[in-house]
């Protein structure tokens, strides 16, 4: 079914030179301008980084180290335990002190496992892994697993293990390359493509051929002129036919990837479905590049571009930061703190989170730190009744009925929030921004979401407690059954006896043999002693 | 006259047996509405709601014995369930077969414990390994947090720990309702 679907329309849209619209969406002020101004700073390695087992969709790594042992950049420190699950590697050379329980970057403020590593300041690299600088000569499979093993996961902010996405199978119609950055305040892919087009480009080759497909789209919003420009002067030298730069208008949420495809293609990826379902396949630009760097330099996933922005640092830019420096770290890098700064924010504008410590470290999803002012962060107002205007599904981008989901959400009544699409929900916040009675929309749907997450774990484990108390109350039943049948068993044979004196005489016989025989084991046993 | 009696009784006699042998040839095993209580318990077979087990509970809701509000574990969502399943009224859990407790599991002291079998014995779930004069232990992926293993414990030797929460089994809070002017 999905080959037949991935062959449907053979890609005819995206060769044509149109675009098209997805459905609602929400202009927003970029506040891009407050980080790009400087070129990306390469920060320092810091004295001790905290790299948590768990910075992916999936299971948590397991760890390769031990407390004491000494580490080079580059050296993997956890394995991943599932086949959706990515690898860990040391960001820099030093000694594991600890493998512990560390506030990480998360919405909950929790602490979850992590390796505590000391820098040694020498950043000695560790060679395991061979540039595959001739990638040409090998096949799908081959370049897939150096994937794995550098523990790439997407950078646009979701984790997702890239070479899990990059085994969705043969015959998809395109790859499509992501640097639209919708969200306000993020830059850190505008500025990767600025100064690194090149390896973003080379990126998308080794995607393709580890694909086995011969179509690339890089999709850039028209607000990055200059990414724009050092992108096709890039291609201009790479002069390769399958890469194409496709500029599409700036509108949030178009970095999602259902709604980027629909843009350039026209295509709507079905509901619960993903993009290989109708051909296409989307990575980050930032994956890109760090794909290049993996198979190429034979580079593991140990640092990424972080934007440092709003008003409350003192010099904000973009910064290449290792994996698990903390991000009062990075946070110096760019001058501190000014002194009206007041929230610390991990995402950007729209769907970040406030961080509850600077100690947390920077993951392979922080892809901006947003440190703003009062006066950056629209005060919340109070929540007024909702008064059915139907602003929330113009603008939903999923095609959803806000308003409608709010009410099953607010109830609790998660069948009926299922129903209406709760899942096809992306979270994007377009709802919330448009609701005049400033009903925190997203909110309800996420809280909806973990409820439904919760009760399917809860069902999971009362099926298995109602399974063993069956076999349980099965077994004890059949004890009992034994135990009565052998009773029974043993007084018929008595009642038989009863009746019978020749077998009456052998039993005593028996019995009197037996504990004779009992009494003279008794005896020599005392004999021995 | 005679033709139409004996048209009815014909056609009485015929829908009969078919229905007999539907009645045996399709016959519901047990009772489906026992099940669908049963899938709304929490399965925790704690006793508490004075049954030996969910599934006896459930049993006496649908045979009328029992009311809907004497399972502590599922509390008031399970309370709420129940009503809409059953087309009652919502009560609140009957205190005196216990209050709503945060999930626990049941941790043994393996230094304390002398191995005597009476907990393994107790869990309605077999989740304790162990025999005699061994030491036991929880299996913490099957334990219910019933409690049956406490009482018989003569050392004292298993407590029950709350369940931790981690990054995956944490969950978004629900918005703070009943803002201004929201008097529904």
């Amino acid at each position: 079914m999905a080959e037949a679907a991935r062959k449907g329309r053979g890609g005819r849209t995206l060769s044509a030179a149109r675009l098209f619209k997805f459905h609602g969406g929400v202009h927003l002020e970029g506040h891009k301008d407050i980080a790009t101004a400087r070129p990306i700073q390469v920060a320092g390695v810091p004295s001790r980084l905290v790299l948590p087992l768990n910075q992916h969709v999936g299971g948590p790594a397991e760890a390769l180290v031990a407390e004491g042992d000494k580490v080079l950049r580059g050296q993997p420190i956890g394995r991943p335990t599932g086949y959706v699950g990515a690898g860990v590697h040391a960001s820099s050379s030093g000694t594991v002190i600890a493998i512990r329980d560390h506030p990480v970057p998360h919405p909950s403020g929790l602490t979850a496992p992590c390796v505590v590593i000391q820098t040694d300041g020498e950043d000695r690299s560790w060679d395991g892994y061979d540039p595959l600088s001739n990638y040409r000569t090998l096949n799908g499979p081959a370049l897939r697993a150096r994937v794995r093993e550098a523990g790439l996961v997407g950078l646009g902010g979701a984790a997702f293990p890239t070479a899990v996405k990059l085994s969705a199978g043969s015959g998809l119609k395109a790859l499509i390359l992501n640097g639209a950055e919708c969200e306000p305040y993020i830059c850190c892919d505008d500025m990767l493509l600025r100064e690194r087009a090149s390896e973003v480009i080379a990126g998308a080759q080794a995607l393709l051929h580890a694909l086995e497909i011969e179509r690339c789209v890089i999709a850039i919003e028209d607000d990055k002129p200059e990414a724009l420009t050092a992108l096709n002067a890039a291609l201009e030298q790479e002069a390769d036919p399958r890469l194409r730069v496709v500029v599409v208008p700036c509108l949030y949420p178009e970095g999602g990837e259902k709604q980027l495809i629909q843009v350039l293609t026209g295509e709507e990826v079905p509901a619960s479905g993903v993009p290989p379902d109708i051909g296409y396949l989307v990575h980050n630009v930032g994956t890109a590049a760090a794909v290049a760097r993996a198979v190429l330099q034979g580079e593991p996933l140990i640092s990424r571009i972080v934007t440092v922005t709003g008003s409350g640092v003192a010099r904000p830019g973009n910064v290449e930061v290792r994996l698990g420096t903390p991000v009062a770290d990075v946070i110096d890098a760019c001058g501190g703190y000014t002194e009206d700064a007041r929230h610390l924010i991990m995402g950007g504008g729209m769907m970040g989170f406030p961080l509850a410590s600077a100690e947390v470290p920077v993951i392979k999803a922080t892809n901006c730190l947003l440190i703003a002012t009062e006066a950056d962060i629209r005060p919340r107002q109070p929540a007024l009744p909702c008064i059915r205007c139907g602003e929330c599904a113009v603008a939903c981008p999923a095609h959803l009925l806000p308003q409608q989901l709010y009410w099953h959400a607010r109830s609790e009544n998660l069948d009926a929030a299922t129903e209406t699409g709760l899942f096809d929900c992306i979270e994007c916040g377009s709802c919330d921004v448009v609701c005049p009675s400033n009903i925190p929309l997203t909110s309800y749907f996420r809280f909806a979401k973990a409820e439904v997450f919760a009760r399917e774990r809860e069902r999971v484990s009362s099926d298995l407690a109602r399974e063993r108390f069956e076999a349980r109350e099965q077994r004890l039943a059949a004890e009992a059954e034994a135990k009565r049948a052998k009773t029974e068993a043993r007084k018929k044979a008595l009642k038989k006896a009863g009746e019978d004196s020749s077998t009456r005489k052998a039993m005593i016989d028996d019995v009197v043999a037996r504990s004779k025989a009992r009494k003279a084991d008794a005896s020599g046993d005392k004999g021995s002693s | 006259m005679l033709i139409a009696v004996l048209a009815v009784a014909g056609l009485a006699t015929v829908l009969g047996l078919a229905l007999g042998y539907a009645a045996v040839r399709f016959r519901v095993d047990s009772d489906p509405v026992v099940d669908q209580i049963d899938a709304l318990l929490p399965q925790t077979q704690c006793g508490q709601c004075t049954y030996a087990g969910c599934r006896p509970y459930a049993e006496a809701i649908a045979g009328g014995d029992a009311e809907i509000n004497q399972c502590p574990p599922g509390g008031e969502t399970t309370i709420r369930a129940l009503a809409d399943l059953l087309d009652r009224d919502f009560k609140p859990l009957n205190p005196e077969h216990g209050t709503e407790k945060p999930p626990a599991l049941a941790v043994i002291d393996e230094d304390t414990c002398i191995g005597c079998t009476l907990c393994i014995q107790a869990c309605p779930v077999d989740a304790i390994l162990g025999a005699g004069k061994q030491m036991h232990t929880v299996i913490a992926a099957e334990c219910t947090g019933c409690e049956l293993c406490l009482p018989p414990c003569p050392v004292d030797c298993i407590i029950m720990e709350p369940v931790p929460t981690t990054l995956e089994t944490w969950k978004w809070p629900k918005p703070l309702a009943r803002a201004v002017g929201d008097e529904r």
